[in-house]
């Protein structure tokens, strides 16, 4: 089968921006409580900690290993399967008075014949650092984007991109709570890579409404926003098909290390796509968008036009 | 129309030849192989190895190959033949000298036409291959602190020649001088403005007869900057010592040091080698005075102090100093007489000189080797970071001088074979100027690198083939020309990364993968464009360069401001989300060629200047 004969769809999604809306606040809103009530799970890169990844040649007991830990006085530890019933976390709040050392002995401990396949001590004063890091990272990569989209385009534009990529943010981060997932350092990559993803999908859909005001003479930004968005619509779902295809290929073949990595971006990848189609558009209708607005960068698309 | 010029099309196909080329490097394996190089400053010439080929003949030693490049020797062997690497690095490091640092290590087996042309291999990150990456700090408070010590000695005997102080205290970040007149005060200010350049009156401390004095902020700076420069090199002579190839030691920010040690498996002994903030001590045992009173009293007599043996048995020793770790030259450990482990020692002109006076004057005392060692860590202690300090200072041995000796002479009574080795090794590398916390480390075993590889090859391909099958479907020729620009795009990524030698790490591999699923989009973006521009014309040419040229500039939007989001990450960086951050760019801007100047050009070829009825599209 072949879908070159489908039409362009006309989905009257601007009407339905209500809907959305109450979709959009029940979801941020549960993202915030489950934020606000027990947080996210962070992991050992912003907590501090030591975390021991060891591999055994057959399943492994987690309750000797428990045992052998309760007796040798180390509290606060947490051992569990690691993708396999051969392979064991264990991971140790930051200790009392613990360094580096922590982890040759518990090596030591534990015995021979067990290879260690992973070993990350991260000193509390690292992880603090990195968790400051890591929002100003969020921080300075939002108003880049902001200056970028107010100089291409306009305010209003810029400010509903922003708002898209802020709702994005705060879902993936809000299923991350709700679900209890591990967030680590590769979950902060992937968050900051969902807003380039999400950004690159309000863009196009922007760039075509722009043009559709242009090129029109109707003064009503409803049906011009609705136009722009059927038309980008097969673009929009190809594109978040074959990125969602390999994120799939990493989710599930990609290994334990980059699970939530993959997870996250495939979370961010769908609330990427409803976003740019809902949040960004209703936001500059609500913003008051007009043709007027478009009239300066009006010679630039003119010379577009006249291209062969 | 639609019509690329005979020097375009060979500009792109120029391009991507290249990047062929640089991309090849990659398909070839690695052997496994020993890396001799120089631990100084001197290179490794023919003559070496020579010596090393000598070694390796009278020892009947089966390798594969031995040559020198790059100043370094590299033996390589058979895949089978780990166990020969093994023993045949144990005999070099036995046979050669010290200057020599012998070490593992995976070597690429790339052509030698292909490596005379610069191409190499991608560089994979730890995680790929394995290693201990540390993150080192240096205790900058503890700097601070021995400089003012330094300048309490210096203001001391700067005012002492005219007697002008009554007293000096160091209390902690500055020194208070109480004056003996008003007048020597004066005379006092300007003789420390004139000499002591590095001090300044701390404001408003200034009483009748008192002043305090700081350190400026710049001399500060400087002995800071000097103390984390003075550790590298002690790191790296250690790292030396330990013998690893391809070992990264960098300054991060103003006071830590990065660590990486490929291919290191032995994470517990390179953290003691690293951490240990080692020194020795020699110093005359007081035998005059009376021990047991100072034990009692916990006050030892002045001109002496007290210092422990490791099993707690106390002994008095005189304050001055005969010579310190910084008069050894040379250090190595053996086996006495006894079977008892030993460390053999040289020392340089001045110790040699203090150490034969010393023995002279008091042959048939006994002297004490005393082990210092300063320790950092930061722990919590009820929800606050607090820096632990201690230092231990431990008496090793305390023997009889038997006879006059100078610059060479051994130590005994060392605790265990492994012990003396340390002790040589930290000796020779040198002692840290400063403690230094690990307060990072991560170690990845050789088993999970390698299935990290596996795993991320396999998902890497698996996401391109689908990728593959489902622009073919979807956009018909269309597709296949952006199933073969997306190829093109991948081998470009890779010669990318392997001329800019950018590290390889896992979440690397996770940007290429998105790269592939988002690198489609400039062709996705095009392709419905053109579609749509046929639906209003009947002219298929104009239709595909409508479809490029209104599309462009979307693209670059959208390019562009991942871009920023990537750029942001990459400044952000810590290794793995530095990783990630450079495919991703790299992907980015490669993408931009091949989807949009590639994938035209194809068109092109296909359709360009014909009649076409209708477009596979």
């Amino acid at each position: 089968m072949s879908l070159k004969s489908l039409k362009i769809p006309n989905i009257d999604f601007v009407n339905r921006r209500h809907l959305a809306m109450i979709f959009s606040a029940v979801l941020l809103i549960a993202s915030i409580v489950s934020l606000s009530v027990q947080g996210l799970k962070l992991g050992i890169d912003f907590t501090g900690g030591t975390l021991i990844e060891l591999g055994y040649s057959q399943t492994a007991d987690l309750e000797e290993i428990r045992g052998k830990l309760n007796e040798a006085n180390y509290q606060g530890t947490n051992v569990q399967y690691f993708g396999s019933d051969t392979e064991v976390l264990i991971q140790f709040e930051p200790q009392q008075v613990s360094s580096a050392k922590l982890s040759s002995s518990i090596i030591h401990m534990l015995g021979e014949n067990i290879d260690v396949r992973r070993v990350e001590f991260v000193g509390p004063k690292v992880g603090e650092e990195l968790t400051n890091d890591g929002g100003l990272a969020m921080l300075y990569a939002l108003i880049g984007i902001l200056i970028y989209v107010a100089f291409r385009f306009e305010y209003r534009f810029a400010l509903g991109s922003i708002a898209a990529l802020v709702h994005d943010v705060i879902i993936v981060l809000g299923v991350f709570s709700a679900l209890q997932i591990e967030f680590d350092l590769t979950v902060l990559a992937a968050i900051l890579a969902v807003i380039g993803y999400s950004l690159n999908d309000t863009i196009v859909v922007f760039d075509r409404i722009r043009e559709n005001f242009l090129s029109t003479r109707k003064v009503d930004p409803k049906p011009i926003i609705n136009d722009a968005l059927n038309q980008t619509l097969s673009r929009t779902i190809m594109t978040s098909l074959t990125t969602l295809l390999v994120l799939l290929a990493l989710f599930f073949l990609g290994g334990e290390v980059i699970h939530s990595f993959a997870g996250a971006l495939l979370i961010g990848v769908v609330i990427g796509t409803y976003s740019s189609i809902y949040v960004a558009s209703s936001m500059i209708l609500a913003l008051g968008i007009s043709k007027a607005d478009m009239l300066p960068s009006e010679k630039e698309s003119k010379e577009i036009d006249a291209r062969p | 129309m639609n019509h690329y010029s005979g020097w375009k099309n060979a500009l792109i196909a120029f391009f991507l030849l290249l990047s062929a080329l640089y991309a090849l490097p990659n398909i070839y394996g690695s052997d496994l192989a020993i890396q001799i190089s120089s631990a100084g400053d001197a290179s490794i010439g023919e003559q070496d190895l020579a010596t090393v080929e000598n070694t390796l003949l009278t020892n009947t030693v089966d390798y594969k190959s031995i040559g020198l490049s790059d100043n370094r020797i590299l033996i390589r062997f058979e895949s089978s033949q780990s166990q020969e690497q093994l023993s045949t690095q144990a005999l070099l490091k036995a046979t050669l000298s010290r200057n020599y640092v012998v070490a593992l290590n995976l070597a690429p087996s790339v052509p030698q036409w292909l490596s005379d042309l610069g191409g190499r291999a991608m560089s994979l990150g730890l995680d790929l291959r394995g290693g201990v990456h540390f993150l080192l700090e240096v205790d900058m408070e503890a700097v601070v602190a021995m400089s003012i010590d330094r300048y309490y000695n210096e203001l001391r005997s700067l005012l002492r020649e005219d007697r002008l102080y009554k007293s000096i205290r160091n209390e902690g970040n500055s020194l208070l001088v109480t004056f003996k007149s008003e007048e020597s005060k004066q005379q006092g200010k300007s003789l420390i403005k004139d000499e002591l350049l590095d001090m300044q009156i701390v404001e408003g401390s200034e009483s009748e007869l008192q002043l305090s004095l700081e350190i400026t902020p710049a001399a500060i700076k400087a002995s800071k900057s000097t103390a984390l420069k003075q550790n590298i090199t002690t790191l790296r002579n250690r790292v030396n010592e330990l013998g690893v190839a391809e070992p990264i030691i960098q300054q991060q920010g103003s006071e830590r040091i990065v660590v990486q040690l490929p291919g290191v498996q032995d994470t517990a002994r390179a953290k003691e080698i690293l951490g240990a903030v080692a020194t020795i001590e020699f110093r005359l045992v007081d035998e005059k005075n009376d021990l047991q009173l100072a034990v009692n009293t916990g006050k030892a007599p002045a001109g002496s102090k007290l210092y422990y043996f490791k099993s707690g048995r106390p002994l008095l020793l005189k304050t001055s100093v005969i010579a310190t770790g910084e008069n050894i030259t040379g250090a190595s450990s053996g086996i006495d007489q006894n079977n008892a482990p030993m460390v053999n020692i040289q020392l340089d002109g001045p110790g040699g000189r203090s150490m034969l006076e010393t023995t002279k004057e008091f042959i048939n005392h006994r002297m004490a080797v005393v082990y210092i060692e300063n320790k950092v860590e930061t722990v919590l202690e009820d929800g606050e970071m607090v820096k632990l300090r201690t230092k231990t200072q431990d008496i090793i041995n305390a023997a009889t001088i038997q006879g006059t000796f100078s610059n060479r002479f051994q130590v005994t009574g060392m605790e265990s074979a492994r012990a003396a080795r340390n002790l040589a090794l930290l000796l020779r590398a040198g002692s840290l100027s400063a403690p230094i916390e690990i307060i990072e480390e991560r170690t990845i075993g050789p088993s999970l690198g390698a299935d990290n590889i596996a795993k991320g090859f396999l998902s890497v391909l698996v996401g391109f083939a689908l990728v593959l099958l489902f622009m073919a479907w979807r956009y018909r020729v269309f597709g296949l020309v952006a199933n073969v620009a997306l190829t093109l795009n991948l081998v470009t990524i890779v010669a990318v990364l392997s001329l800019i030698q950018a590290t390889l790490t896992l979440p690397g591999i996770a940007g290429i993968v998105l790269t592939v699923g988002m690198a489609v989009d400039a062709n996705v973006l095009i392709f419905e464009r053109i579609k749509e521009e046929l639906k209003s014309t009947s002219n298929i040419q104009k239709a595909i360069s409508a479809g490029y040229e209104k599309a462009l500039l979307t693209i670059a939007d959208a390019n562009i401001t991942t871009l920023i989001a990537s750029i942001v990450l990459f400044s952000f960086g810590t290794g793995a989300i530095k990783g990630f951050a450079v495919t991703l760019s790299i992907g980015i801007i490669t993408s931009m060629f091949t989807a949009i100047v590639v994938s035209r050009a194809l068109i092109n070829l296909i359709y360009g200047g014909k009649k076409v009825k209708e477009l596979a599209i």
